[in-house]
């Protein structure tokens, strides 16, 4: 039974996003994720200042024997990346939810609105 | 019935009981009636071991034997007589791919030597477990270029082996990308033209060492302007060369590939060959093909394992890096063990004697007054002469007194008018090269 | 006995050499005359060793691999059958090593026959026009008959066609060779019996469509009932039949892909033709059209006259795809393999391969999950252990297996099921290998149940056990010079 943070936000491809400041946000994957994947071994993550589109593929995540685009929750710019997944990947399997992977400043907030709460990603991903 | 098939008609029955089925043809209840293949094939009837032996003597016998002075991407080097009889080892020729790690690492042990092996001579940082051959290493490595650009066009260097330049056009037109080729002036990439050519569209550029006029090219200056603009550069080099020249990361490679025909494999009319591809660090994740990497088992031995699978097709399907599947490992381990038995010494020495003979011969062809130098560049093993004989009798003189040399290069390109090329490796001998010289030395029109 | 571990550059001591050649007879040239710029600087890590260093080291390593003369290989897709001697014999005439391909046409008449008559006797095999032999393996020869898709449609002035239907149940290098050929993937689900669901097919076909990619019998052993249906609507709707000929082996005597309404397809030598595997090639994967496809085939090309053989570029040719004819000393072995079976004997292949899955497949379906019923073709898939009450999953048995002196089945693949296991035991097993085999799957399926750990640890008896794939990824030490600098 894979774990749930009430309060965040979540997309059927299973990140999360967590409102941190006005218009800015952070993204991980979902416990659910990294238990699909197994161990993490690498995480292909956009620079700094570039943009992300909602739905789009902005990086990877790599296991041993698969391999997860990343799609974008929401639309915005890169503010920061959390470089500790650079060398501990598995930081991911640890904790997904504090395994934090780039930090967004929308570029339009109304997006929020048209992810999953908590409840209704918790249906989809039995 | 027949020594491939144990089944005697007892064990059919017996199965034939247990799946409670009265023919075999009731196993194939799905297959639709009017599909059914109810006829015989329209081949020969079988032949025993011995008949098999007999007709393949008498169309061997079709075929003739040449002595090789051309080389034109198959070099005719010595073949060391170990390897055969280690590649016919049922262990390392029938297994499969290494994917049960715990029962393959004879073929994972010596994949890593063979990356090992080709990262020191090419000067890079990683290599993969193999390619098919120099032409399909070259496209994929123009794969990659778009890959890390993002850019849509390829140059080539005119000095590139055409076969090299026709796969790469291949694969580009159906990928979606452009080629151009970049001028050969003088026998080495025109510069300037180069030059001309780059901008922030260009994904990767294309250059082969020794080149296919076997001359030897200095990638300073077009490494500077490759960069310059931001592409990436490709280099295809004669992996055996590289032990005495200089490294295509030194020469500002991103990519080097290749084929590994010249480590002692037989020319054997084109293949079995194998292809290499190597590359800098950054770009490890961008590479095609399959890749062992060292790790441990549960009891701490040293283990080796196929890795970073998550690029291939089995894996990533539609989004992985290439299609590439199965690939000539067993090649990589006639090269592994060529690699091992001739060493750093006996490596240097047999392109020593290759480049000995190869310029003896050029300079007895000269003597002969029959042809002329024409590009004036440093070469290898391999070159080309302007020649004044007829190329009919050239070509006619050389076949009946058993060579293979002089072929014309206006086969691959029209404005190469009289212009043939040879090559010389260390098995042949001095004795065979002043009788090539001597023959079409005395030829008279 | 203590196991072999070594590297060959551990081996290495300076003075040794284990090769030998000729003196220099032209001593006067040296690369010294070279300008300096262009010669090596750096060092060059190869090992010294004598000629018996090198034997016996490459004995002792191949003594860890399990090759298809050391047990039963049954892995599912791979056809691991027997890799008869008398081909390799052939392979190894010294004659044909000696060619180049350089050669005048007059000089090779020999092995341009064997072209010719190979690429004829497997369009007859296959109800095909015409065979190139040119692609290296399997996938190579994907990526032609994509190209070759692609060319056909173009060259009839329609641009529109740049996606192709491949069924979820497909290899893995069918999507990705798609893409290769400049296409995209529509992926149709396969219905509850693991066949294409003609509803789905029916939905995505359009002028759009360049063509479908199928393997029959499909990944899951299974014969596709509709394929006359299924080939009928993707030509009805313009787009051309592409037969992916990994599992031809079920088919040898039976049925031909030509009839079944294909246009295309490849072969995989090294599985239906008996060619050694190699631990992973060289391979031979040639192309067969039909006759409308036949000028686009990759160059270059034999072609025959009266009863002389030539060589050609044709120019509606997709262009080379190859550095000239493929891997000759493997089509070769290929061509022995079909003169030694002749028509009596090829016609019977799928008869004894299909005849053999279903054995296994009766017999260890009170053990293993059948997913679905019915007979299946050449090979037989298994959705992990009946009882898994004890947390034994398909890894495990496939591991434990290997303490059995058996090869490993081929798990987790096809994806539609989660604890897949596809066994393909081939013709040339006889059905006292394939009972001791159900005997050892029987027992470990008791095992899983009386003493799981025993399984789930397994291997126990092989000369690695269990390898740290994450440490692998992480760590990337691919080559001898990481390996130094990591101090291990």
């Amino acid at each position: 039974m894979s774990k749930i943070v009430e309060g965040l936000y979540y997309t059927k491809s299973h990140e999360w996003v967590k409102v941190v400041d006005k218009n800015i946000v952070l993204i991980g994957i979902t416990d659910f994720a990294q238990a699909q994947l197994g161990n993490v071994v690498f995480v292909d993550l956009p620079e700094v200042g570039s943009k992300l589109v909602k739905e789009e593929e902005f990086g990877a995540v790599e296991s041993v024997k698969a391999a997860s685009d990343l799609i974008g929750p929401v639309s915005g710019v890169v503010l920061e990346v959390n470089d500790d997944l650079i060398g501990e990947p598995e930081k991911i399997n640890e904790d997904a939810f504090d395994a934090w992977m780039l930090k967004i400043e929308l570029s339009n907030p109304n997006e929020i609105n048209e992810l999953l709460s908590s409840s209704e990603y918790l249906a989809i991903s039995k | 019935m027949f020594k491939y098939f144990p089944h005697t008609i007892e064990d059919i029955e017996e199965m034939k009981n247990f799946l409670k089925i009265n023919k075999i043809d009731d196993l194939f209840q799905d297959v639709p009636k009017e599909v059914l293949f109810q006829k015989e094939y329209n081949i020969p009837s079988h032949l025993s071991e011995s008949e098999l032996r007999r007709y393949f003597e008498k169309i061997a016998s079709k075929n003739k034997e040449l002595i090789l002075f051309t080389g034109l991407g198959f070099y005719d080097h010595y073949e060391p007589a170990v390897i055969n009889s280690l590649l016919s080892r049922q262990e390392f020729l029938t297994a499969y791919t290494p994917y049960q790690p715990e029962i393959s690492q004879g073929t994972l042990q010596y994949i890593f030597e063979y990356q090992s092996m080709i990262q020191t001579l090419t000067g890079m940082d990683v290599s993969n477990a193999s390619m098919y051959d120099g032409t399909t290493s070259t496209a994929e490595a123009c794969f990659m270029a778009e890959s890390i650009t993002k850019r849509k066009t390829i140059l080539i260097s005119g000095t590139v082996h055409p076969s090299v330049i026709d796969v790469v056009r291949t694969y580009a037109k159906f990928k979606g990308l452009t080629v151009e080729i970049i001028n050969e002036k003088s026998g080495i990439t025109d510069l300037s033209h180069l030059q001309q050519l780059l901008g922030s569209h260009v994904a990767g550029v294309v250059v082969q060492k020794p080149n296919f006029f076997g001359i030897i090219e200095s990638f300073e200056e077009v490494s500077k302007a490759v960069h310059e603009h931001g592409a990436i550069l490709i280099e295809n080099a004669d992996i055996s060369t590289l032990s005495v020249l200089k490294t295509p990361r030194l020469d500002g490679a991103d990519i080097a590939v290749g084929d590994c025909q010249s480590l002692g494999m037989n020319v054997a009319y084109g293949g079995p060959t194998l292809g290499y591809l190597a590359t800098l660090k950054p770009y490890v994740r961008k590479m095609p093909g399959r890749i062992c990497g060292y790790s441990l088992d549960e009891e701490g031995r040293r283990a080796f394992v196929l890795t970073l699978q998550a690029r291939e097709q089995h894996i990533r399907r539609e989004k992985a890096n290439s299609n590439i599947c199965s690939n000539q490992s067993l090649m990589a381990l006639y090269a592994t063990i060529y690699l091992a038995l001739l060493g750093p010494i006996g490596l240097k020495k047999a392109n020593l004697l290759s480049y000995q003979g190869a310029h003896y011969l050029y300079d007895e062809l000269i003597k002969t007054g029959k042809f002329k130098p024409y590009f004036n560049q440093p070469f290898f093993k391999e070159f080309v002469l302007e020649t004044l004989i007829p190329y009919d009798m050239l070509q006619k003189a050389c076949i009946d007194n058993g060579f293979l040399a002089g072929i014309s290069l206006s086969n691959y390109d029209e404005k190469y008018q009289n212009l043939v090329t040879f090559a010389v490796t260390e098995k042949r001998q001095k004795s065979e090269i002043d009788e090539l010289v001597s023959l079409v030395g005395g030829l008279s029109w | 006995m203590v196991e072999y571990d070594k590297l060959i550059f551990e081996l290495s001591k300076e003075g040794r050499i284990g090769y030998s050649l000729p003196n220099s007879f032209a001593s006067t040239y040296q690369f010294l005359d070279l300008n300096q710029d262009l010669l090596r600087t750096d060092s060059l890590l190869l090992p010294e060793v004598s000629e018996l260093d090198v034997v016996r080291h490459y004995t002792n390593i191949s003594r860890k691999n399990f090759g298809v003369e050391t047990g039963f290989y049954p892995l599912g897709s791979c056809t691991m059958k027997y890799n008869p001697k008398i081909n390799d014999e052939i392979a190894s005439i010294q004659i044909f090593n000696r060619l180049h391909p350089s050669q005048p046409m007059s000089t090779v008449q020999g092995v341009l026959e064997i072209y010719d008559h190979l690429q004829e006797m497997l369009s007859e095999i296959s109800g095909m026009h015409s065979f190139s032999l040119n692609p290296y393996a399997g996938a190579h020869g994907e990526l032609t008959g994509l190209m070759i898709m692609k060319a056909y449609h173009e060259s009839r002035g329609d641009y529109s066609r740049k996606k192709v239907i491949v069924p979820d149940s497909a290899h893995g290098t069918n999507p990705a060779s798609t893409i290769v050929a400049g296409m995209e993937v529509v992926e149709i689900k396969s219905n509850s019996l693991g066949r294409i669901d003609l509803e789905a097919l029916k939905q995505v076909l359009s002028n759009e469509i360049a063509g479908m990619m199928l393997t029959n019998p499909n990944t899951l052993g299974i014969f596709e009932n509709d394929i006359i249906e299924i080939t009928k609507l993707v030509h009805e709707a313009g787009g051309l039949m592409y037969y992916d000929g990994a599992n031809l082996n079920a088919l040898l005597g039976k049925v031909r892909p030509g009839d079944m309404g294909f246009d295309i397809m490849h072969i995989n030598l090294h599985k239906t033709f008996s060619t050694p595997h190699g631990g992973g090639g060289p391979g031979s994967g040639p192309v067969g059209v039909c006759k409308k496809l036949s000028s686009f085939l990759p160059n270059p090309k034999v072609k025959k006259e009266s009863n002389y053989y030539y060589i050609e570029n044709e120019k509606d040719s997709i262009g080379q795809i190859s550095s000239f004819f493929g891997n000759f000393k493997v089509w070769l072995r290929a061509y022995a393999y079909i003169l030694s079976l002749g028509k009596e004997y090829l016609n019977l292949v799928g008869d004894f391969s299909t005849l053999n899955a279903n054995y296994i497949k009766e017999s260890l379906k009170e053990d293993y999950n059948l997913p679905i019923e019915g007979p299946c073709m050449h090979e037989c898939v298994f959705d992990g252990l009946k009882d898994q009450s004890t947390g034994v999953r398909t890894l495990d048995v496939a591991k434990r297996l290997l303490d059995y002196n058996f090869h490993a089945p081929t798990i987790y693949f096809p994806l539609l099921f989660h604890q897949s296991i596809m066994i393909e035991p081939t013709e040339t097993e006889s059905k006292q290998t394939m009972d001791e085999f159900i005997n050892v799957m029987k027992k470990i399926a008791k095992e899983a149940k009386d003493d799981p750990d025993l399984v789930k640890k397994a291997p126990h008896n092989t000369p690695i056990k269990r390898i740290d794939e994450v440490f692998a990824a992480k760590k990337m030490i691919l080559t001898y010079k990481d390996y130094l600098e990591q101090n291990l």
